[in-house]
């Protein structure tokens, strides 16, 4: 073989391994989602899907915090409100409030709420041990529901914080990649 | 060194002519000058965009321009400047002088090269032409944040598409550009004898066969987000924007390594020239070079401090930054060791590399006050960053590219170019450059945030300034167009070494370099 033509061959070689490498490297950036994914699961920043735990039970009888309740719908053919708009309660102490969602569209729809906290500080001190917002929800054609939430304000919470909303959103899901297999939207 | 050259080969170019010679043509030199023509043209347009961002921000208030057309415009001036102007300007010196520098007498696959750069024409035209569609151009930033991308009119949609192209016009060009490097050096031009623009640009097309594809994976997301109802990005699907950010900046920081390491690959070409000496630390260059390289993965979240990100990655994150700046500071120790006691001269090339030096090392700094966590959660996404990244983007890559056009026009054309424009060049940019963007870190400093068409009074004296500085700028460019022309037409007549002090293989062949060097590989000692 005549040595053009041997460095010709060594060429192609040489392309074939980096067009590979090129096509790996688009299979890499998909691979990054489950690997994100499973990064937020494991170090817990993307927890919004679960339970919370209280792990302080003592009550502090000494201030009582006023809690807001506010409920919001994303182009989604629902309505959506909290069946109370406040309650106050001591830190520590287990409350339970409920909200009513109601599917005005003729054919099933499924949405997931995501919640939200004002001032923002307080989400960290606000442990849900019951939400609907855990799940997915899907409503029949017309179905009403009631859900509840049972929630427990961290006596941790700073003295300054008297007031606190809980902010839920729901939104429709379309995508075929729904929320509810630990890959949910974060805070 | 000695090319060994038969005389039926110095012979010019044979084959079809006109627009079907520049159409069909598998020339390294033809293509290169298509490149450089090609990034040229979108240095303009992109020069337009912004003038027209700084028309508007002459004053508070909204004179010029709606502030959706002012969000396009920002959007478009980056995409177009990055992967219009800049990258490309580089793949058109690769072209040009890896095979002259290596002893090659062409690119490893002509014909592939041919496609890499006619990619590109229709993919500019896709992206400029989306402002004339429906909703106008997309405007959601140059690094096209979800949620908002995924919300945007079909001008997203265009963008999506001349992103691919060029994605894969780049991909294929680095490959040439590794193939040729590994497999076509002359005899006995080892790897550790390569002039260190081959040394750097072998690393840079390695950086971009890895990251593009990343690239195109982000925004075929986007797209699939936007028309085929997957959630990669959709907060409302389960998906999560943060996500993009996480999977754009992978790409997006070792892309900006991919539009400055050519750059130092340039400016020590031309320092050692001109001072007449040879490259100080020529060794540490390339390792400095290799470490940047691969550390410049382990960085991106630096573009994320205020995403919410726990502690211990902010920590991390912004002492990995840190390193990177050793390397770096490696490099510009070695430019300046390689000036000290040499016999200098300061023609135009020169100038623009002594200019680079200072200038990119006040945007690395700039870059490391960045790097710091808590300061960056109070300058992210001010004019602090804008200043940031046009001090290393444009008097960095920028004004290397000036400066290796100078280099090697005399080569490219048989020309000298003319020194008395060169150094009106120079000097009006070097000054309307920090006219325009040294103000900028100020505004940063007082809280003015970036893309924004209309701002609050007490910033109103310092966008004037920058707004002045900008034109000036924007019209000293024009002075370069006359000296790339003039230089064209005529001018002192080129000897084969045009400069003085300048070493490798590329001065031994004629200037102009005849259409068809190397056919028999040099021999390097
Ligand atoms: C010592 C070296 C450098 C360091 C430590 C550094 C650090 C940083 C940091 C921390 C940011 C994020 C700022 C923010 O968004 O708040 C940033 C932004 C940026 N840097 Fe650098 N940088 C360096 C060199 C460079 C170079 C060489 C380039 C390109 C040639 C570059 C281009 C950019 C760009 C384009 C952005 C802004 C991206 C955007 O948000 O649109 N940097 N840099
Ligand atoms: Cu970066």
């Amino acid at each position: 073989m005549s040595t053009r033509a041997r460095i010709a061959a060594e060429n192609r070689r040489l392309l074939v391994r980096l067009a590979v490498a090129a096509v790996v490297m688009f299979g890499f950036g998909f691979l990054l989602v489950p690997f994100y994914e499973k990064i937020c699961e494991v170090t817990g920043i993307n927890n919004l899907l679960k339970p919370d735990t209280a792990a302080n039970t003592q009550i502090d009888l000494t201030r009582t915090v006023t809690i807001q309740f506010d409920a919001n719908i994303h182009d989604l053919p629902w309505q959506f409100r909290p069946l109370q708009t406040q309650i106050s309660v001591h830190p520590g102490e287990l409350a339970t409030v409920a909200y009513e969602v109601s599917n005005t569209r003729s054919e099933p729809v499924t949405g997931q709420a995501v919640p939200s906290y004002g001032p923002q500080l307080a989400g960290q001190y606000f442990r849900k041990l019951e939400c609907f917002c855990f799940a997915k929800q899907t409503l029949a054609a017309g179905e009403k529901r009631t859900m509840p939430v049972a929630f427990v304000v961290d006596p941790g919470l700073p003295a300054d914080v008297t007031v606190i909303t809980l902010s839920y959103t729901f939104f429709e899901i379309a995508g075929r990649r729904v929320a509810g297999d630990g890959a949910g939207g974060r805070s | 060194m000695a090319a060994v050259m038969p005389d039926h080969l110095h012979g010019e170019h044979h084959g079809p002519t006109g627009l079907m010679r520049w159409i069909t043509t598998t020339n390294h030199k033809d293509i290169g000058t298509m490149y450089l023509v090609f990034s040229f043209i979108m240095f303009l347009s992109g020069g337009v965009m912004a003038l027209t961002i700084r028309a508007e921000l002459f004053q508070p208030g909204l004179q010029v321009v709606q502030p959706e057309f002012f969000n396009q415009l920002t959007t478009m001036h980056g995409l177009v400047m990055v992967f219009g102007a800049i990258m490309p300007a580089f793949v058109g010196f690769a072209n040009w002088q890896i095979p002259l520098m290596i002893g090659a007498c062409d690119m490893a696959f002509a014909r592939m090269n041919n496609w890499s750069f006619w990619l590109l024409p229709p993919a500019a035209t896709l992206l400029i032409g989306s402002f004339f569609v429906p909703g106008g151009a997309t405007a959601a930033g140059w690094t096209l944040y979800a949620p908002l991308s995924v919300q945007m009119g079909m001008g997203m949609d265009l963008a999506i598409f001349a992103i691919h192209i060029m994605g894969v016009s780049s991909i294929m060009g680095a490959i040439n550009i590794v193939v040729t490097i590994l497999n076509m050096r002359a005899p006995g031009m080892t790897m550790m004898k390569m002039p260190l623009f081959c040394w750097t640009w072998l690393i840079t097309a390695y950086l971009l066969i890895a990251v593009m594809p990343v690239l195109a994976g982000a925004v075929t997301m986007v797209l699939t987000d936007r028309h085929f109802g997957t959630s990669f990005f959709s907060a409302a699907g389960g998906g999560d924007p943060v996500m993009y950010q996480h999977i754009f900046w992978f790409f997006g920081h070792p892309e900006v390594y991919i539009m400055i390491l050519p750059a130092f690959g340039i400016i020590s070409q031309i320092i050692p020239t001109f001072a007449r000496k040879p490259l100080f630390g020529y060794a540490s260059m390339v390792y400095a070079t290799s470490s940047i390289a691969i550390l410049s993965f382990s960085v991106w979240a630096h573009h994320m401090f205020t995403t919410g990100m726990p502690a211990a990655g902010q920590l991390f994150f912004m002492y990995a930054t840190m390193l990177i700046a050793v390397p770096t500071g490696v490099k510009v120790f070695n430019w300046v060791a390689t000036m000290w006691r040499g016999s200098m001269t300061f023609e135009t090339p020169m100038l623009f590399a002594v200019g680079f030096i200072f200038v990119f090392t006040m945007g690395g700094f700039t870059g490391l006050i960045c790097a710091i966590a808590p300061i960056d959660i109070q300058v992210q996404d001010t004019y602090y960053v804008v200043a940031h990244f046009h001090y290393v983007l444009v008097a960095g890559s920028l004004f290397a590219i000036f400066a290796g056009a100078y280099y090697w026009l005399p080569k490219w054309t048989g020309h000298m170019p003319d020194e008395r424009i060169g150094k009106l060049h120079f000097w009006c940019s070097i000054v309307f450059f920090n006219i325009t963007f040294f103000p900028m870190h100020f505004l940063g400093l007082a809280g003015m945030p970036r893309r924004i068409p209309d701002y609050a009074l007490q910033f109103a004296d310092f966008n004037m300034l920058a707004s002045i500085g900008a034109f000036g700028f924007g019209l000293s460019q024009l002075i370069f167009l006359a000296a790339v022309v003039k230089c064209v037409r005529g001018g002192e007549k080129a000897a084969a070494r045009a400069w003085e002090g300048a070493e490798g293989l590329e001065w031994t062949v004629p200037s102009p370099a005849p259409h068809h060097t190397f056919e028999e590989a040099p021999v390097v000692k």
